[in-house]
């Protein structure tokens, strides 16, 4: 698990949850080039690929490999699809979903 | 300003110089592919600032990169070391900076330092991943392993660059030079990495926290 508590025990689902969201948060700031107002506006509802003009199939690519990196998991490219990239909760949920089984 | 190096046996190539015959002389091995392009105005602008620093830099084309008229398809991993090596020659370079996948063609025996080297598997990764997913909006079905195999023995065109079959071959093993120091982008501040941005971008403050690593730290050796 990439979090440890100080006090040693197993994250709980709740730091679990926070920290896949905080990453995602991060590698979108990364990707897009947002400001902190802009990062912290995103909410579940928040359109990506197909909202976004930059999402370009490259820079898609990009966004799967650093969450690839920096989540810990393995993004098989007949997974990536465009309802998982359709908005910001669909693909917290897909990466939730991913980090549970691995 | 501009200037002409002797890029291949073939013919010359340019390069962006900084030059005013002082003592530490830096050949810049820019990234590579499509992060050449996101990196560029932070290159140019590292080196701005590294002149304002006293120090001198150069910013070779690639043969097949950037202005060069030299086809990207016959280009090999082996071929730019030696390229990058006349360069050093050329511009009697004292160090080198390579920038992520420039670390990969950067030879040896040069003290230098290596902005987030990465290695020839992950750049082709994300390259063949994004080729994935733009035949796929195309109607075409593509896995990345047909792709490479394709690619190994023909070559293989991955987002607008026309890369040899011997330039995939080199790509799967290559690794960043070791010896060089490495800097984290971590250590450049806040901002996130510029070749992330899926539109190329600027970040002055990287820029200037790079430059004043390079000016101030003892490159390795």
């Amino acid at each position: 698990m990439t979090i440890d508590p100080q006090d040693g025990t197993q994250p709980s689902e709740a730091d679990e949850a926070a920290f896949v969201d905080r990453t995602l948060r991060g590698v979108l700031r990364d990707v897009l080039g947002l400001n902190d107002d802009r990062v912290a506006a995103i909410d579940g509802n928040t359109g990506l690929f197909g909202h976004l003009p930059e999402m370009d199939s490259m820079a898609v690519a990009g966004l799967l490999t650093e969450i690839e990196d920096r989540l810990d998991i393995v993004i098989e490219d007949d997974e990536v699809d465009g309802e998982m990239l359709e908005t910001f909760g669909a693909l917290l949920a897909f990466v939730q979903s991913k980090r549970a089984q691995g | 300003m501009l200037a002409d190096w002797p890029g291949s046996p073939a013919g010359s190539e340019l390069a962006v110089t900084f030059d005013r015959g002082r003592v530490i002389r830096v050949l810049v091995l820019p990234a590579l592919f499509e992060e050449a392009n996101k990196l560029r105005h932070f290159t140019v602008a590292t080196m701005r600032l590294l002149d304002q620093q006293g120090i001198d830099c150069f910013l070779p084309d690639l043969p097949g990169c950037n202005e060069s008229l030299a086809p990207l398809q016959t280009q090999t991993l082996t071929g730019w070391q030696a390229d990058v090596q006349r360069a050093i020659t050329h511009f009697g370079a004292s160090h080198v900076l390579a920038l992520r996948g420039g670390a990969m063609i950067a030879p040896a025996g040069y003290p230098g330092w290596a902005l987030a080297p990465i290695g020839g598997a992950a750049l082709l990764r994300a390259m063949l991943r994004a080729r994935v997913l733009a035949s796929r909006e195309a109607g075409r079905e593509e896995t990345r392993e047909s792709l490479l195999e394709t690619g190994r023995s023909a070559g293989l065109e991955l987002g607008g660059w026309q890369l040899g079959p011997r330039m995939i071959h080199a790509l799967e093993s290559a690794q960043p030079l070791a010896t060089l120091r490495r800097i984290a982008q971590e250590d450049l501040g806040g901002g996130g990495a510029l070749w992330l941005r899926a539109e190329p971008d600027h970040n002055p403050q990287q820029a200037a926290a790079l430059a004043t690593i390079i000016a101030g730290r003892p490159a390795a050796a």
